[in-house]
């Protein structure tokens, strides 16, 4: 992956200064290891590895109060995925501190935040947790070694005589606190090397730890974006064109200036800013406002005749993604299964409708928002205001929801309020309501997967072919350089790389990139999001076939691959596979692999009047090393809501270029009521620690769809399933 | 118009028109309540107003003068309502920001169903959207709540 350029220099030890100096009332001292900034690559090596690469600057990732204060900045964004709590812990297995004393900070946008996997600050692809593990394990071992080193110095003892308890230095029946011997362990010169705990002595990483960040967010003081209030800031709402591309012909302001409030309209690149004192005024502005549209090139798109498009193109040959054997030949000596699967374009709805504040200073400007994307906002707003990317602060709030929306390629909603800020001399935040959300495009494509596979004579697959039509999400921006041989990775991953797949001696992944004009991008899972729904259903396909168990089928298909069987088998005992399910019920089970970890479903269904009702999901996950199981579990649960929600209502749908949908009305989501009861089992496991953000997804909507089956007959092939 | 809210006696200059939820946010600076939807389909904006679930993203500030709002901020002093205690030992937060809502909410059936059934919080909470999917913790921070108030 080669994203933007990395072209901001380094955030000032000074402005870090700047920033610390007095938190509170109290002096807040903050380590400085003045050693040159490298870039921290080994999180791509196995752990252990020989190599001892820069240790990080702890300064830059921790304070250590006179008040006993420990502070962890985080160089990624929380929204709701639990690096709040995981990334402290990771401080706290080396650092030894007193857990109730831990706060956490965003940190600011600079390049030592940089994620340690990709050269950009950035949150995403479940990389958090398993990318950080040994970069803020050395913050805390780093930390924890000068702290010793200060007391050891003031006792005149060896630092080796010394130990730690839950943020003191002991030694005999001396004792120092973590806070009394900040200031002297500042001015230490950083040790060149630390050993980390073994695996085996670790007493934090692993153990079920509650979030960090519940007080905060129980009692309403939480800060989200649209939550930031400055002295003097005026609220804008943007009417926006309901057909991608479309363009401000000409608009008559006068109505929206007549609503009390209204300060200024004007045109911005997105449509017409309504600018007034608070959200209210500047909707009702919008409302009154009159603007002429041209409407672009795409108001004639319709998805019902984009998707008939993907199923014809879907019969012909595509690039290669993945290929062995010789698919044609084994298809032509069989009858083959063929079936056809497809999938909608999905918004990803964040509860926190998009937004971003700016403020113009002398120096520069400042931005207010709860964003996945911190050096690629920077890069694009220093660019509109003519500025160094350095000249751009970014104050990263709590995220209402991600799901990658926040991540865009071109910081579309950080832009448009850029823009507004440009025409005016007071701070202002850009609100973006659920309609602008729901219809503004950046959308999960549509994809269309064409699946052809034949049996030997003991029932065995011998031949896959899968030929998906999608978009790319890359395509055009600073990410393109990941596209390889006309092969996008987000269009085929889960399915050009599925153990299934490469399993079956002749197969063949192919890929037709369309572009109908619709902004997408990476939506919870990426491409997983489909192509998991489309192997997992036809791999269940190919068991019915060949009248087999579908576990059995499974386990017979992976026996190369037995992190992946073993997952499977832990779900599919878990949940009684093998047992008649309740009355009325059918089960169905999925697997697959996706951000370095594997998870498996067994979902429970029943069908009632017309509707899939989903009763009990049994899940199993093989992170690797699990950092915090309560924190994973969670996100099982919280993988199956997102998943469902799509299996079984996600749809947009466009009629003559405009989005139909607008709210959650008609963008329905998964309610209280319709959750199943969700279990999860962790494997027990030392392999590389992998993502668990994401990872949940894919495997419950062909989950649900294999168990439908199960339970009617009627094989499911489109999303959101619809019985006959 | 005059607002009670939590407690507090409030005298502000809007339009009659203008939703509590704005009221609340831009003109009193009290954030803790939500917007999601402007259309009384997520919950996120949901205070109580005389101890009932209110959706205030559309119901005017108007029509509350001279009843009892509490919002989020207004719950408990401490944050330590049974049902913030409850949501704390379950862990029930992910983002967050469909919380407050759902607290009241839950605060609001506790108060009228001392000892909830799962039929009941499904009736009274299935109006309040949470993206992360953190309904089954919200379910047994319910029921946890429920032991905490009765003590």
């Amino acid at each position: 992956m080669t994203p933007p350029q990395d072209s901001q220099p380094e955030l000032s030890r000074r402005s870090f200064l700047k920033r610390s100096a007095v938190v509170g009332g109290s002096l807040v001292v903050g380590f400085f290891v003045p050693a040159p900034l490298r870039r921290f690559a080994f999180a791509q090596e196995p752990p252990g590895a020989a190599a001892a690469p820069a240790l990080p600057p702890v300064n830059a990732f921790l304070r250590i109060g006179g008040d006993e204060s420990v502070t962890v900045l985080l160089a990624h964004s929380e929204m709701g995925q639990g690096i709040w709590t995981t990334l402290p812990m990771m401080v706290n297995e080396e650092l030894d501190a007193d857990w109730s004393r831990f706060r956490v900070e965003h940190a600011p946008a600079a390049t030592v935040y940089h994620s340690p996997v990709f050269p950009i600050q950035m949150t995403g692809g479940s990389t958090s947790t398993w990318s950080e593990l040994d970069r803020y394990r050395q913050v805390g071992a780093v930390a924890r070694t000068l702290l010793v080193a200060a007391a050891a110095a003031q006792w005149g003892v060896a630092p080796a005589d010394c130990r730690t308890e839950k943020g003191w230095v002991l030694h005999g029946d001396r004792k120092a606190s973590y806070g009394s011997l900040a200031a002297a362990a500042a001015q230490l010169p950083a040790p060149d090397h630390v050993e980390l705990k073994a695996p085996e002595n670790w007493q934090v990483i692993g153990k079920p730890t509650r979030r960090l960040d519940t007080p905060e967010k129980i009692t309403g003081r939480a800060q989200f974006g649209l939550d930031v209030q400055l002295p003097g800031m005026l609220t804008a709402v943007v009417a926006h064109a309901r057909t991608f591309g479309a363009k401000v012909r000409s608009f008559d302001p006068a109505a929206a200036q007549a609503v009390p409030g209204v300060r200024k309209v004007f045109a911005v690149p997105t449509g017409v800013a309504v600018v007034a004192d608070h959200f209210w005024a500047a909707k009702k502005g919008r409302d009154a406002l009159q603007v002429e549209w041209d409407p672009g090139p795409h108001a004639g798109l319709d998805t019902a005749i984009l998707r008939e498009s993907y199923r014809a193109q879907a019969k012909s040959a595509g690039a290669k993604a993945a290929a062995g054997g010789d698919v044609e030949k084994a298809l032509s000596g069989a009858v083959p299964l063929v079936a056809e699967y497809s999938v909608p374009y999905l918004a990803h709805a964040p509860m926190e409708p998009l937004n971003c504040t700016v403020r113009r200073g002398a120096e520069g400007v400042e931005l207010w928002t709860g964003t996945q994307f911190q050096t690629v906002d920077q890069q694009r707003v220093a660019a509109i205001f003519g500025l160094k990317p350095e000249q751009v602060e970014i104050h990263t709030t709590f995220l209402g929801g991600g799901f990658g929306r926040r991540a865009n390629l071109v910081s579309d909603f950080v832009v448009e309020a850029a823009h507004v800020a440009k025409n005016l001399d007071q701070p202002v935040k850009l609100v973006w309501t659920r309609d602008d959300d729901i219809r503004g495009g950046y959308y999960r494509p549509m994809a269309v997967h064409r699946l052809e596979g034949a049996l030997d004579a003991q029932g065995a697959p011998v031949a896959w072919r899968q030929r998906i039509v999608s978009q790319s999400i890359v395509a055009g921006s600073p990410f393109a350089a990941m596209i390889k041989d006309g092969i996008d990775p987000t269009a085929v991953e889960g399915a050009s790389d599925s153990q299934y797949v490469t399993a079956i001696p002749h197969h063949r992944v192919e890929l037709h990139t369309v572009d109908p004009g619709i902004p997408v991008l990476w939506w919870r899972s990426v491409g997983s999001s489909h192509t998991a729904f489309a192997v997992e259903s036809f791999v269940d396909e190919l068991a019915h076939a060949a009248k087999r168990d579908p576990l059995e089928f499974r386990r017979a298909l992976l026996a190369k691959a037995p992190r992946m069987r073993a997952v499977l088998e832990l779900a599919a005992e878990k949940a009684g596979w093998g047992s008649a399910p309740p009355a009325g019920r059918g089960r169905g089970l999925a697997v697959h692999e996706s951000f370095g970890s594997i998870v498996a479903h067994v979902a429970e269904v029943s069908v009632d009047g017309g509707h899939v009702r989903v009763h009990r999901v049994v899940c199993a996950i093989d992170c690797g090393v699990c950092v915090n199981p309560l924190g994973v579990r969670a996100q099982m649960e919280s993988g199956v809501v997102y998943g469902l929600s799509a299996a079984l209502y996600g749809e947009l749908t466009m009629k003559e270029g405009r989005v139909v949908e607008s709210n959650f009305h008609d963008y329905r989501i998964l309610r209280l009521h319709e959750m199943p009861q969700v279990e999860v089992h962790i494997v027990s496991s030392r392999e590389k620690s992998g993502g668990a953000g994401e990872p949940g997804t894919p495997p419950i909507a062909p989950a649900v769809a294999n168990a439908v089956f199960a339970l009617t007959g009627q094989r499911l092939r489109e999303l959101p399933l619809r019985l006959a | 118009m005059k607002l009670s809210v939590n407690g507090k006696e409030h005298d502000v200059s809007v339009s009659d028109d203008m939703p509590l939820l704005w009221v609340l946010r831009d003109v009193l600076g009290l954030t803790g309540t939500k917007f999601g939807c402007g259309m009384a389909q997520c919950g996120a904006c949901t205070v109580l107003v005389d101890g009932q679930p209110v959706r205030s993203c559309v119901r005017p500030a108007a029509a509350v003068e001279g009843r009892a709002v509490t919002t989020i901020e207004g719950l408990s002093l401490q944050g330590d309502h049974p049902v913030q205690r409850a949501w704390a030992e379950v862990d029930v937060v992910q983002c967050g920001y469909c919380q407050s809502g759902q607290i009241l909410a839950a605060a609001a059936l506790l108060q009228a169903k001392p000892k909830p059934s799962d039929a009941d919080v499904d009736a009274a909470l299935s109006g309040n959207l949470c993206r992360c999917g953190t309904y089954q913790r919200i379910r047994s921070a319910v029921h946890r709540a429920a032991e905490l108030m009765e003590g």
